[in-house]
């Protein structure tokens, strides 16, 4: 495999940093008998949650020294090929693997939802600063390139008095493959059928219209440099950098603008009929107050992996994030897990085999 | 003294063919990894244009077209630039300015492509889109200026690489044209030429050399990734507009690898890269076809 090389020096890297760590890491082992050192945990994946994941590690490893994790932000499908191969323990995407990537792992993978985030919709509409308010369906349309004017009948109706310009629509999307594309398109997939049979769900798809920015922030930089433009980004960018987004119509006909809220309401509308293996797929999810453009992310594990002292403490601070850990996200941006979802996973936990 | 002499000759031959093997191996590797698509898609992956990692359909047509069609447009405005500056500095500069203006233009060269992006994005990008706009409308409607102006695209993204490729061939140009011998120039001022015709004449001896020099901007040019892709729109499709939102090789791989989870699409991917390391062969190549060919016929036009 190509990644394979690559990854056998980031082994080089991590065992040299494992290596020097040693001396210091050894008193402390001996101070938490509880648990045996494991040596390093590796694992790779979406850079989405790379925020929390790596303050969890950090926090994590101040409580229990004998627990080094070291998280490779390489993206979702780096990290869904990476685990199959069994380079790295533990994967993490933002989109749920195929049915068919799950028969080319190794094992039976499982799929635990850490956080939330959700995705939102930027424009730049001369003489429009806020409150431009978006169906599922035309902003599918517009994604499409079937609506190209700003005044457009459709837009006019969801926005009564709004003076809405006669201004071509550009369309910016991700030029580089991408979770939170993944969520936006799976979002438009379930909104509007000619979007799925055309474009499809996936982390790159082949847009019909547009121009492509590279990251959160190449997108948002084309759209505030494109007067009558119309992007995407995760909603933590849009927060943290004070960009104005729009509301999203769910599908209770209520127009919602993202919260960390909205998204939490959305994931526990989603989790009354969760799938056991927890591969959902929460946009366009049902009830009052929920923001349709919402997604778990995954952390990658498997079920019965060969090191059972890794596998026992990747168990462990994996009830440490599901719990304790969840009051990091509000403070970073991210959208904590409701209550009942936590439950499923804990138990779902107790398949890990561990010993 | 023999046997040092063997010994050097060993040494420096080990690193040439280190050389040669590096070459072949990355070959041998783009093919293996990019087997499963060369397969699939033969020739086809050559002439077909649509790229949709959701039905698994890839043709690499949009990406081979935006690549030699920014570098092509990047030469032509950068080889008439570089060979400017390399004149002046090498035969007008006065001597206080000399250091310091090579310095300048070398220092160009030193700036990572990053930043040329960023760059790009701020600066060149609403130029460029001012520019477009303020286009009559009569060019509008000619193909090559067809499109919404929305500054990223082929444009911006001739542009940042003419930038990024003057400081290599004005360099290199300005190193040949300083071997040019001193008879030449005297010899050509005592049949009584001009300053102009003194230049050309110097110029006309070193033009093997100055050629070498665009060509080095051209694998540049090709090559470069990171300042193009934040420039050029990211769209692959075919498209003559200067305005179009585009994409090329280096870009789509820089773009889609870390994302590219199935593995004919990871293969479509590395096969981009041997389609881009087949063209850089074939420019050096037919580089090296006109060097050889100008330098056989200039015995004649000397005598």
């Amino acid at each position: 495999m190509f990644d394979s090389r690559l990854l056998t020096v980031l082994l080089y890297v991590s065992l040299a940093a494992a290596c020097g760590g040693g001396s210091s890491s050894q008193p402390a082992s001996t101070a938490a008998p509880a648990s045996a050192s494991t040596g390093q945990i590796n694992g790779a994946g979406a850079t989405f949650p790379n925020p929390i994941y790596s303050k969890w590690f950090a926090e994590y490893s101040k409580a229990n020294p004998a627990v080094q994790i070291n998280y490779q932000p390489i993206g979702s499908g780096g990290g869904i090929r990476q685990v199959s191969n069994q380079t790295v323990f533990f994967g993490a995407t933002d989109g749920p693997m195929t049915d068919e990537q799950m028969k080319g792992a190794a094992g039976p993978i499982l799929h635990l939802p850490t956080v939330l985030g959700a995705v939102v919709p930027v424009y730049n509409v001369p003489g429009i600063t806020t409150g431009l308010k978006f169906s599922g369906p035309v902003l599918a349309d517009i994604i499409l390139g079937k609506i190209t004017k700003w005044n457009d009948a459709a837009l006019a109706k969801l926005n009564p008095g709004m003076k809405l310009p006669a201004t071509d629509i550009t369309v910016v999307h991700r030029s580089d493959g991408s979770g939170t594309t993944y969520v936006f398109v799976d979002y438009l997939a379930k909104v509007s059928p000619t979007f799925k049979s055309t474009v499809g769900v996936a982390t790159s798809v082949m847009w019909p219209v547009g121009v492509g920015g590279k990251g959160n922030e190449g997108v948002a930089g084309l759209v505030s440099q494109t007067p009558g433009s119309i992007g995407y980004v995760e909603l933590i960018y849009a927060l943290q950098n004070k960009i104005a987004f729009g509301a999203v119509q769910n599908s209770a006909g209520e127009f919602v603008t993202a919260s960390i809220d909205s998204v939490t309401k959305a994931a526990a509308e989603a989790a009354a009929n969760m799938p056991a293996d927890f591969r959902v797929s929460i946009t366009d999810a049902g009830g009052a107050g929920v923001y349709p453009i919402a997604s778990f992310t995954w952390i990658l594990l498997y079920e019965a992996p060969q090191d059972v002292a890794k596998s026992k403490a990747m168990v462990d601070f994996m009830r440490w994030a599901l719990t304790d850990g969840q009051a990091f996200a509000t403070e970073l941006g991210y959208a904590r897990l409701p209550p009942n979802v936590v439950d499923l996973e804990l138990k779902a936990l107790g398949r890990i085999k561990v010993s | 003294m023999r046997s040092p002499d063997l010994g050097f000759r060993l040494v420096v031959g080990a690193f040439a063919l280190a050389l040669v093997a590096v070459v072949g191996a990355i070959a041998f590797e783009l093919t293996r990894q990019g087997w499963l698509s060369i397969e699939r898609f033969g020739l086809d992956f050559w002439r077909t244009s649509i790229w949709d990692p959701v039905s698994g359909e890839f043709g690499a047509l949009p990406f081979i077209w935006g690549t030699l069609y920014s570098s092509v447009l990047a030469l032509m405005l950068a080889a008439p630039i570089s060979l400017g500056i390399a004149i002046f500095l090498s035969e007008l500069t006065p001597p206080v300015l000399r250091a310091p203006l090579t310095f300048l233009t070398e220092l160009l060269a030193a700036i990572p492509s990053i930043v040329y992006g960023l760059w790009g994005i701020f600066v060149l990008v609403p130029a460029v889109r001012q520019m477009e706009t303020a286009l009559p409308d009569v060019l509008r409607s000619l193909p090559i200026f067809s499109g919404p102006p929305l500054g990223v695209g082929m444009l911006a993204a001739a542009l940042i690489l003419a930038v990024m490729v003057v400081p290599f061939t004005s360099a290199v140009a300005r190193e040949v044209l300083r071997t040019v011998p001193l008879t030449q120039r005297e010899a050509a001022y005592a049949l009584g030429a001009t300053r102009f015709e003194a230049i050309r004449a110097a110029v006309f001896y070193a033009r093997t050399g100055i050629v070498g020099a665009i060509m080095l901007g051209f694998g540049r040019a090709l090559g470069e990734t990171m300042a193009v892709t934040m420039v050029i729109g990211n769209n692959p499709r075919v498209s003559a507009s200067l305005f179009a939102p585009q994409y090329t090789m280096a870009a789509v791989i820089a773009n889609e690898f870390t994302e590219a989870a199935d593995e004919l699409y990871l293969s479509a991917l590395v096969e981009i890269g041997l389609v881009l390391f087949i063209i850089t062969l074939m420019v050096n190549g037919l580089s090296r076809g006109l060097i050889w060919a100008m330098a056989r016929r200039s015995p004649a036009r000397a005598a």
